[in-house]
């Protein structure tokens, strides 16, 4: 069935659909919505799971550590300082290799105060251990969730949905709903392997004494490496039962094209429009979305991007002092290659600041000039920039 | 592609009208897309809310720059924002108001007291709903069908059957102005 939905809803409606069953959340803005129409599920008996409310964000994914860990069905939702506030627990959850499933709407952090998104949020969070989708439209988040649970049972490992604060999470636009028979078919109940339980009493997360924490570590590494085929095979049994198609990364008009962007979430759409234009004139652009950030998608990557002169990575990140988180995994996979691409990183969209077409083509025209030049005097920069403001001439 | 702005102020409902004009389009068999400006919307202040409507799917999600309609929720806006601003041409501003203020000559103006109907149609001066009565009047992008249904799917009972009286009421007293 096809409704207009926000992503926060389609974000809900996934988890009542996967039969979450133990939710605990603190509520945030931009993912206040996910939270709300959850507990009225719940209140209104169409969802049958407990609801533990509670005083923050930290108390909110510690009850779900403590949920999951009973091998019971766990959701969550933050955004921003929210996440912040997690961050601690984050580590503990994957330490403890718990299926937690997070919706987690992108949005910048303080300080200056702002509300708008930016997906500094789970950039800052990217070592914890979670599993990271970024999702360009409502309908792959509702599909994401769904997903996601699949891949954090199967493996073990917690994972985190993300979608643009507002671009996503407040925009309404049509979703195809699947029915719950179906989605029950996709998505069985799951059995946790030694859960806690008060009959047969386990210790979980004693001290990782040095000649073991380090073996903890290396597992998690091959758990999350491991997630990669995973994610391939859930995406194709996703196909099999729903048709729509989902992969590490999403090529767009790419295979032939001369000048690449790359980008996370949902400017990956507006970018699509931006690549169509350029296509009509005959200039050989396309688009590569990255859609699991962690695993990094290294072998895609290289194959994607390979070919290409020039690639503008478009990205609501940075990293001070060095550069965008996705701009560096990037350039961090072509080492040992023979043949890569020349490479520039667009910080652009932090705080709200809307990436509109003209700057989406400026980042295309850059990469064109460098494919042109053969080489990239300046890596760095920011799109959108109001330099003035600044005072400096970045 | 056709872009509608709305101007509101918060409480009056500019967001939720830019949902229910998708929604109508949607039942239609179009591709929609509505998003408020993400501003930090407070209670008489200046709000915009965005819709899109489309025969393909809509895949740009920059802010609207260059609507091809706006629809003003208060006639106290006209003081303190540029309604007309980036409005494409032939495109139709549907208006609060009495009648057309003479400082605005940019392209089609349609108006209607959208204040009088809801308040006579709700018992509150919540003119969302009224707006989207003269904005279907003005543009024929919508027919009323669709919006009633729009509305049913967001209210229920009462409310809902308040609020398609007053998309009615306001259908019939919108005023379009070459």
């Amino acid at each position: 069935m096809k409704q207009a939905l926000t992503g926060n809803e389609a974000a809900a409606i996934a988890a009542k659909l996967a039969r979450v069953k133990v939710i605990s959340a603190y509520p945030i803005t931009p993912q206040t919505a996910v939270v709300e129409r959850l507990a009225e599920f719940v209140a209104n008996g169409e969802l049958d799971a407990e609801f533990i409310k509670v005083e923050s964000e930290h108390s909110a994914l510690s009850a779900c550590i403590g949920a999951a860990a009973t091998g019971t069905r766990t959701f969550t939702a933050t955004s921003s300082q929210g996440l912040m506030l997690m961050s601690e627990m984050l580590f503990v959850a994957s330490g403890l290799r718990l299926p937690i499933v997070m919706a987690n709407a992108n949005r910048s952090l303080s300080a200056p105060l702002s509300i708008w998104c930016d997906q500094q949020d789970s950039m800052a969070v990217r070592d914890s251990g979670w599993v990271q989708l970024y999702c360009e439209n409502n309908q792959e988040v509702l599909d994401s969730v769904l997903q996601a649970y699949r891949v954090a049972e199967e493996l073990l490992l917690p994972v985190m949905v993300c979608f643009d604060g507002f671009i996503l999470s407040h925009t309404a636009e049509p979703v195809d709903i699947p029915g719950q028979a179906e989605v029950d078919e996709f998505l069985p109940p799951y059995k946790l392997p030694n859960p806690l339980d008060p009959c047969r009493p386990v210790t979980m997360g004693p001290v990782g004494v040095p000649e073991c924490y380090e073996e903890f570590r290396c597992m998690l590494q091959e758990a999350t490496r491991a997630s990669k085929e995973k994610l391939i095979e859930v995406g194709r049994a996703f196909w099999k039962h729903f048709r729509r198609r989902y992969g590490l990364i999403e090529r767009y008009r790419s295979n032939d094209a001369d000048v690449l962007l790359l980008t996370m979430g949902s400017l990956g759409s507006s970018a699509k429009d931006i690549v169509d234009s350029y296509r009509k004139r005959g200039e050989k652009v396309g688009l590569v979305r990255v859609r699991s950030f962690r695993p990094f998608p290294v072998k895609e990557l290289i194959d994607a991007l390979g070919s290409a002169k020039a690639v503008s990575v478009l990205e609501k990140d940075v990293s001070p002092g060095s550069a965008g988180a996705l701009f560096l995994d990037t350039a961090a996979a072509f080492i040992n290659v023979k043949r890569a691409p020349l490479m520039l990183d667009f910080i652009c969209g932090l705080g709200g600041r809307d990436v509109s077409s003209l700057h989406i083509r400026e980042a295309v025209r850059a990469a064109t000039r460098a494919a042109e030049i053969g080489e990239v005097r300046k890596a760095v920069r920011w799109l959108g920039l109001r330099e003035k403001l600044v005072g400096l001439r970045i | 592609m056709i872009e509608v702005r709305f101007h509101g102020r918060g409480g009056q409902g500019a967001v939720t009208a830019a949902r229910l004009l998708a929604e109508a389009a949607f039942l239609e068999g179009k591709h929609c897309q509505a998003f408020p400006f993400f501003g930090a919307e407070r209670r008489g202040a200046p709000v915009v809310a965005f819709t899109r409507i489309d025969t393909k799917p809509i895949r740009i999600r920059t802010q609207v720059y260059e609507p091809n309609h706006v629809v003003v929720l208060d006639p106290t806006l006209l003081e303190v924002v540029n309604v007309a601003a980036g409005l494409k041409r032939g495109g139709v501003i549907v208006l609060n108001a009495k009648a057309a203020p003479k400082e605005l000559r940019i392209g089609k103006i349609a108006t209607v007291d959208a204040t009088s109907v809801a308040i006579e149609a709700l018992g509150a001066p919540i003119t969302n709903t009224a707006m989207l009565g003269a904005f279907a009047k003005a543009t024929k992008l919508v027919s009323l069908d669709s919006v009633a249904k729009a509305i049913r799917g967001h209210f229920r009972g009462k409310l809902a059957e308040q609020n398609i009286a007053a998309v009615k009421a306001a259908y019939g007293e919108t005023a379009v102005m070459k």
